[in-house]
């Protein structure tokens, strides 16, 4: 089953390769893998989508405890929470296509934020699924380059990881 | 006061009562050399390979129960420390390597004797620092320190660039730490040690299992108390014996791959399974499905992650080994209940039954020298008091099984990693800090050639190891498996050629003796033995055809084994 583990670590060099290393050497899964600083600089936040039996699930969360740089850590799966992904995506934009985009945009609640003769950017925000229908609707276009975030989560409620 | 990063570093392990460094010089760390150079409070002991640096301060560590410390150049230095360092994380040992690094300003450069120490160790460490400013130095030392000893021990690596090392900087060594990320559990939770003890009392087929977090977390006395409270069958692992006295009526001896019969039949058959600082390796554990069927397992462990990893417990209680082990005394000495003697009594008449097979028998009367009998010679001779350490394969298996150690901290060998070249090395750290112990590396031809180049630094110093060397021509334990699963294709396990080992031993300034006949072997360890300021090699020609009974084939359960 997916888990989203959502884990506060050190904001120091070598954090972040702490835990890829740990999940390539126990030949556990990585499905996608975000992490930037936190409002305190010395924290980094890491949202890390996995999947496994709930056996290894325990394992990959007693395991990422052990590391030394980790300082908590949440399996946001286990109660309600928010999931948000980033896309940036750059499509041919000509002729009827331009209006197509545009519309589909505004049906995504996405944005066009560069704009070219021949291509639009384009930000949308939402879960995976609703990126991949985005991408689904988009099939007659030309996709040009498309860029995404990996997810990001936090729990609903006043549930804080601190 | 302000101190140069080398000072510092003598500083910081002076603050440490660190006794002694085992290293080997290079250009990243001739700063620290020269401020070791400058100072007698802590010894270096200079080895021939950065590979017996690592052993040597892991065979310190084991047979003192405090930090080994490394100290090692950068590039080829790192890396060749680094077979010690797992071999010490494999099996929880606390040490501190300090490796040698180029100047800030040329890492990621290609330089010469540049390597990336922090990302080669990160998998084999506990945890590992690059000093990247003077100003960290005593900071990092501390916490390095401290995660090293404390919770599940291990090696923490500090990688220092040379020109940290001639940095100035004020120094101060802190005397308290605490770090919000590492914070390991002490003791065990009241509620779980309660139902540990209902449960242990309700048992009709009771067996302890402990390993080597017992010995790492000093819980020996403890333990026997324990133990001799309930009257249960006890078993221990490769890396517990000596915890419990191998010689006590309610120890079964070694479970596992190689463990006794009575063990291992002992474990397929209890009813409740307590094991204390065990981690449930494959090695003891045999095939997961056929397990401990009949169990209700009850687990002790500093580590959570150990628990419910391989096998899933029933009762798991993290904590420190002396601490849970305090708290089962008291409350066993609280209840009212006893344990049930009159299926205590059954349980024993049938584990009796099991010993009668006599699972360690072996030809006594054999013209050519058997690696038993020389085991069982050396413990009857040292009277089970010696510190043996032990290279791997048939050897080490034939010292755990014949060498009956009754205290923690004799029996020092690689369980986890099961590295050959340990034994010597390993020795040397365990003969310097116990100078008036005998101290025998039981080895053979095979493994005593990956660190043989030690026999140097053991001359330097002046260490009186005893070598037991049990030459069989052959990497025994390869020719074992080969002769039980590849159908006798003895690939690659036989020695098309061997130095003569007495004049190897001789011409690095010790005593060799070669041994090829039964009735020579009690002389030639007595003699050894009187030699108390010599090292002496003592090359046992043994039997090329004996084999490590009894065995579980791999796949197969602990009530399926091998016997001769």
């Amino acid at each position: 089953m997916r888990h989203i583990i959502s884990i506060l670590l050190e904001n120091e060099s070598g954090a972040l390769s702490r835990v890829a290393g740990l999940f390539s050497a126990r030949a556990y899964n990585i499905e996608s893998l975000s992490v930037a600083p936190t409002h305190d600089p010395t924290l980094s936040r890491m949202t890390l989508v996995t999947s496994g039996t709930e056996e290894v699930i325990e394992q990959i969360s007693k395991q990422l405890n052990k590391l030394i740089d980790v300082v908590k850590l949440q399996d946001l799966t286990e109660d309600a929470h928010i999931e948000r992904e980033l896309m940036l995506i750059k499509v041919e934009a000509v002729r009827e296509a331009r209006d197509e985009v545009k519309r589909l945009v505004e049906i995504f609640r996405g944005r066009i934020i560069d704009v070219t003769e021949t291509t639009y950017t384009i930000e949308i925000t939402g879960n995976g699924e609703k990126l991949d229908a985005f991408m689904d609707a988009l099939s007659s276009i030309t996709i040009h380059e498309v860029v995404r975030s990996g997810l990001l989560g936090i729990s609903r409620g006043t549930r804080v990881l601190s | 006061m302000e101190l140069t990063g080398a000072e510092m570093i003598v500083e910081c392990l002076k603050a440490e009562d660190v006794e002694y460094v085992f290293g080997y010089p290079g250009g990243a760390v001739l700063h620290i050399y020269d401020a070791f150079y400058k100072q007698n409070d802590v010894k270096h002991i200079l080895v021939r390979h950065e590979q017996g640096a690592t052993h040597a301060a892991d065979g310190y560590a084991r047979s003192t129960g405090r930090p080994g410390v490394v100290l090692v150049t950068s590039g080829p230095g790192a890396t060749n420390a680094v077979t010690g360092i797992a071999t010490a994380y494999m099996d929880s040992i606390p040490m501190i390597v300090i490796t040698g690094q180029v100047p800030k300003a040329l890492i990621g450069n290609d330089a010469f004797q540049e390597v990336d120490s922090v990302g080669i160790t990160r998998p084999v460490v506990k945890h590992n620092f690059l000093i990247e400013d003077v100003k960290d130095v005593a900071r990092i030392f501390k916490q390095a320190f401290y995660v090293a000893t404390t919770g599940r021990p291990g090696p923490v690596v500090i990688d220092i660039p040379k020109d940290v090392t001639v940095a100035k900087a004020e120094f101060s060594y802190p005397s308290e730490i605490s770090m919000r990320s590492y914070n390991p559990t002490v003791k065990g939770h009241p509620g779980q040690v309660r139902r540990a003890v209902d449960i242990m009392l309700s048992a009709e087929r009771p067996m302890i299992y402990t390993g080597g977090g017992v010995v790492l977390g000093n819980g020996s006395e403890q333990l026997r108390q324990f133990t001799r409270k309930l009257g249960y069958p006890i078993t221990q692992t490769l890396m517990g014996l000596g915890a419990y006295p191998a010689t006590d009526k309610q120890s079964l001896g070694m479970l596992g791959m190689h463990g006794t019969y009575e063990a291992n039949m002992g474990m397929h058959h209890c009813d409740v399974l307590i094991a204390i600082g065990a981690r449930f390796d494959d090695r003891v554990t045999g095939n997961l499905e056929k397990f401990c069927p009949y169990a209700t397992i009850i687990h002790v462990d500093v580590d959570p992650a150990s628990i419910s990893k391989n096998v899933k417990v029933d009762v798991p209680i993290v904590g420190e080994v002396v601490q849970v082990l305090n708290e089962f005394n008291q409350a066993l000495e609280q209840t009212e209940r006893t344990p049930n003697a009159s299926a205590l009594e059954k349980w024993w008449h049938q584990i009796n039954e099991w010993r009668s097979q006599d699972c360690l028998k072996y030809d006594r009367e054999s013209e050519i020298i058997k690696p038993q009998f020389v085991l069982e010679k050396l413990y009857e001779i040292t009277k089970g008091k010696a510190i043996v350490t032990s290279d791997v394969g048939q050897h080490q298996m034939f010292a755990a099984q014949y060498y009956g150690f009754d205290e923690p901290r004799r029996w020092i060998n690689s369980g986890g990693l099961g590295t050959m070249g340990f034994g010597l090395p390993a020795a040397i750290g365990a003969q310097l800090a116990h100078p008036d112990d005998l101290v025998a590396c039981v080895t053979g031809e095979a493994s005593i050639q990956m660190c043989i180049q030690e026999l140097a630094t053991c001359r330097q110093y002046g260490l009186p190891l005893k070598i037991i060397n049990l030459n069989n021509g052959c990497m025994g334990m390869v020719r074992q498996w080969q002769e039980f699963f590849y159908e006798k294709r003895y690939a690659m396990s036989y020695f098309e050629s061997l130095p003569d080992f007495k004049k190897v031993a001789e011409s690095y300034g010790h005593i060799g003796i070669k041994v090829e006949k039964p009735a020579d072997v009690v002389p030639a360890l007595e003699e050894a033995i009187a030699q108390k300021d010599r090292l002496v090699f003592l090359d046992f020609i043994t039997d090329q055809e004996e084999n490590v009974y009894p065995m579980i084939p791999s796949g197969a359960g602990l009530n399926e084994m091998i016997l001769v």
